[in-house]
């Protein structure tokens, strides 16, 4: 009983960190640019959905939707400002300003929300979970919706890069530039609406990571954004199916290595496994190969 | 009046200057061919027209109006299509999403027909639809990106290189097809290293040499010119 709460567990860990790794491999797939800055914009929309709750007393529907909204033009302002005038600079310039653009928003958060720590009331309080088993198994409400969103994110995703106008022009945009500006996609705003999307899913990874583990502090969406982007890399980045397996993966050694092994030594585990996959397949488990053209 | 003209076009890789004051016109209607040797410069001028590339000085004009300084997004409406060198189909999408692709700036009523026009002029295409087009052969990589450019209905197509890395009977199909084109009534402007073929099909030519052009005239005159024979067609 144990072990099926723990992959269940597991694979509701692993959904937030997919959601947060779709962010990093589209921008990744779009932008060629890993945005460190990302981790931080899940705490951004934490914030929000917190004070919408807390100090507005609204609804937590508004409080999702206002986070959402938060994010999405923040993500768009932070590739018009920072990212944008660095399109044809060295990778390492923008990898660099990603991490500045992280500070400033931790920094940042520490001005607005100060550095004590709040606790963040679920978005699903008072929500009864699933009871199995005659009350053997107990998964929670976040739980279960938490694992639900990650489904229909990832569906909503693949249709809308399969078969939307806009979405094949995303791809078209990420596997040459040049020849899609020649087919009269404005690349720009190709660019612009990966990070509105990517930094609107954030949103929902932040309020759900908060409703699962409660304490919100500046600093909250960091260790979720390099785990998320470990994810991205281990599935394979640039690839949607890859995030999500990659994410589920993480969440579940996350947890069993926590049940089974050692709590201290989880983070640890879950590295080894990175840097093990990735002396076997380097391009990631679903990574695509990457042919040089000549 | 010409449809496309080019005059006094400089343009620069960082310090290299790459274009020398090329001018040339192309009417509508017409086949002309810019030729030369590796490096004279013609896909520059080619994906300067296309707006990929920012020229330091010279104009542009398309039907009478400048189009310098239009982003390369926004040439395609204009009625320019460039079909790229080294093809640049997207090898990840499939041969219709390809195709789709091509007609993104039209009408969604309207890119069904075009999908099966193109299928009638490249009835290989139409076996392989659902095939991702990295998956296809060079010569149906090439059939590919020009069905692809004239998704958009060009009143120009810019063609670069389309000979290029293909089988000589391919080489052939690929200029019967240029041939076809122009016949009902598609105003091309091919550039070309296989000179031989491409003064065969075109009405006027203009000789590119490091960034200049340095003789002009009628296709079939500079075939059997003998400066152009000994330095392209290997005469």
């Amino acid at each position: 009983m144990n072990l099926l709460l723990n992959t269940i567990n597991g694979i509701s860990l692993g959904s937030i960190y997919a959601i947060i790794a779709l962010g990093y491999t589209m921008v990744y797939g779009i932008a060629k640019m890993l945005n460190f800055a990302h981790g931080d914009v899940i705490m951004v929309g934490a914030y929000i959905c917190f004070c919408t709750m807390s100090y507005l007393s609204l609804p937590p529907a508004i409080g999702v939707v206002l986070a959402m909204l938060v994010c999405t033009v923040l993500g768009i302002i932070i590739e018009r400002l920072a990212y944008k005038p660095l399109r044809a600079a060295p990778s390492l310039a923008v990898l660099i300003t990603a991490i500045g653009v992280s500070y400033f928003l931790q920094n940042a958060a520490l001005l607005i929300w100060k550095s004590d720590p709040k606790v963040f009331t679920s978005v699903l309080d008072g929500v009864p979970g699933l009871e199995l088993f005659g009350g053997q198994l107990r998964v929670t409400a976040v739980t279960i919706v938490t694992i639900l969103s990650n489904i229909v994110i990832m569906l909503a995703l693949t249709t809308f890069t399969g078969k939307t106008r806009t979405g094949k022009a995303m791809r078209a945009v990420s596997e040459d530039k040049g020849a899609s500006q020649l087919m009269g996609i404005d690349v720009n705003r190709t660019i612009s609406l990966t990070f509105a999307i990517g930094s609107g899913l954030a949103a929902i990874a932040g309020v759900l990571l908060c409703s699962a583990y409660p304490t919100l502090m500046p600093t909250t969406g960091s260790m979720p954004g390099i785990k998320a982007f470990t994810a991205a890399v281990l599935g394979g980045i640039g690839s949607i199916p890859g995030a999500m397996l990659g994410g589920i993966l993480l969440g579940v050694i996350e947890i069993f290595a926590r049940a089974y092994i050692s709590t201290q030594l989880s983070d640890a585990i879950v590295f080894t496994v990175l840097i093990v996959v990735l002396l076997i397949r380097p391009t990631g488990l679903l990574g695509k190969k990457i042919t040089e053209k000549v | 009046m010409s449809m496309l003209k080019v005059e006094d076009l400089h343009v620069y890789y960082g310090s290299i200057h790459a274009i020398k004051g090329v001018s040339f016109e192309v009417n509508e209607g017409e086949v002309v061919t810019l030729i030369g040797a590796n490096g004279a410069g013609k896909s520059t001028t080619l994906n300067t027209v296309a707006g990929l590339l920012k020229p330091r000085s010279g104009s542009v004009s398309f039907e009478g109006s400048s189009i310098l300084g239009v982003p390369a997004h926004k040439i395609i409406s204009h009625g320019l299509a460039l079909c790229p060198e080294g093809r640049r189909v997207f090898l990840q999408m499939t041969v219709q999403e390809n195709l789709e692709m091509g007609g993104f700036t039209r009408p969604s009523s309207e890119i069904e027909g075009s999908i099966q026009d193109v299928y009638q002029r490249f009835p290989r295409l139409k076996e392989r639809y659902k095939q991702m087009a990295g998956t296809l052969s060079g010569g149906e990589q090439q059939m590919l990106a020009m069905g692809r450019a004239l998704m958009s209905r060009p009143k120009l197509l810019m063609l670069d290189e389309p000979s290029m890395g293909l089988a000589p009977i391919l080489v052939e199909q690929i200029f019967s097809i240029v041939r076809e084109l122009r016949q009902s009534g598609t105003t091309i402007l091919l550039v070309e290293q296989n000179a031989q073929m491409a003064l065969s099909v075109a009405d006027r030519a203009y000789v590119l040499e490091t960034g200049r052009v340095s003789m002009s005239g009628e296709a079939k005159q500079l075939l059997t010119d003998e400066r152009v024979q000994k330095a392209y067609l290997g005469g």
